[in-house]
């Protein structure tokens, strides 16, 4: 119950994040990567804020045996860089740039009912879709 | 080519949305030990026989927040000029992509980094110089965004 309670509070949280920071408006985004053009440099206060904080989460999450509820903390330990890691990212860069929606801020655009949101969400299922059908066959 | 830093449409107060995306994946990590990667708790409610209660509401909070949100005051103005062959596209690729690459700017940007890891860092660098590139080639040779 507490597990469910704190996802739901995390999530929305996260969303007024979003919202606040500006990064569900694809101008802003577009604009923060528009390095050589008009340059709005907003949002590297938002990935530096955001790391900023969990910097010292993840350091009091190596002080503690477990979560609050319980459970282990999930510490992925991979560190070698494959093609799949490069390829996957390099994907997600070209998207994220040709409309300036990445994940989090699409779900939330379906909240403010942007029918944009409806074209991409559907679209982006569609993607992790084939993606699941294919994973077997590149391991 | 020179940059430009565009002062007028500074927005100081992404600070503190930033902030709050940290305070929430440290909620979700201190609290129930999982990583805030929305691309993978998303995809989770696509293999419905593993998807979790936590996950199903993590995404719910998100698409209620805005609701919330206006509660108190006005949402933030978007405006997408994207047409529709393109946000198909970009669906399919931040879909695809997201997946092949085991993250997004929530998992890899914020988490993972946060983390130290080299993964991670390798995924940010690369999505970010993709996504300056497709920008810089979409807006600035082919004009059309």
């Amino acid at each position: 119950m507490l597990k469910n309670i704190i996802g739901l509070l995390a999530g929305l949280l996260f969303g007024f994040g979003l919202l606040v920071s500006g990064m569900t408006d694809p101008v802003k985004v577009q604009g923060f990567l528009d390095v050589f053009g008009a340059w709005d440099i907003s949002l590297a206060l938002v990935m530096g804020g955001g790391l900023f904080v969990a910097f010292f989460g993840v350091l009091l999450a190596k002080r503690q045996e477990n979560s609050w509820i319980g459970t282990p903390i999930d510490m992925p330990s991979k560190t070698v860089i494959t093609k799949q890691l490069i390829i996957g990212a390099m994907l997600f860069g070209i998207g994220w740039g040709l409309v300036g929606i990445c994940p989090g801020p699409g779900i939330v655009l379906l909240g403010t009912g942007q029918w944009q949101a409806y074209v991409f969400i559907p679209a982006m299922v569609v993607g992790m879709l084939v993606y699941q059908w294919f994973e077997p066959k590149i391991g | 080519m020179s940059i430009q830093i565009d002062w007028q449409a500074f927005t100081p107060i992404s600070l503190v949305g930033g902030l709050m995306l940290g305070v929430a994946t440290v909620i979700l990590l201190l609290g129930i030990g999982r990583i805030a990667g929305i691309s993978g708790i998303f995809s989770s409610l696509l293999k419905p026989k593993r998807v979790e209660m936590w996950q199903i509401l993590f995404i719910l909070g998100l698409v209620i927040s805005p609701v919330l949100y206006r509660l108190a005051r006005p949402l933030p103005n978007v405006e997408i000029s994207t047409s529709l062959p393109l946000l198909i596209a970009a669906g399919l690729l931040v879909g695809f992509g997201t997946r092949l690459g085991s993250g997004c700017t929530s998992g890899h940007g914020i988490c993972g980094n946060a983390r130290l890891s080299p993964r991670s860092l390798a995924a940010t660098v690369t999505f970010m110089l993709l996504g300056i590139v497709t920008v810089y080639i979409g807006r600035h040779v082919l004009g059309l965004l």
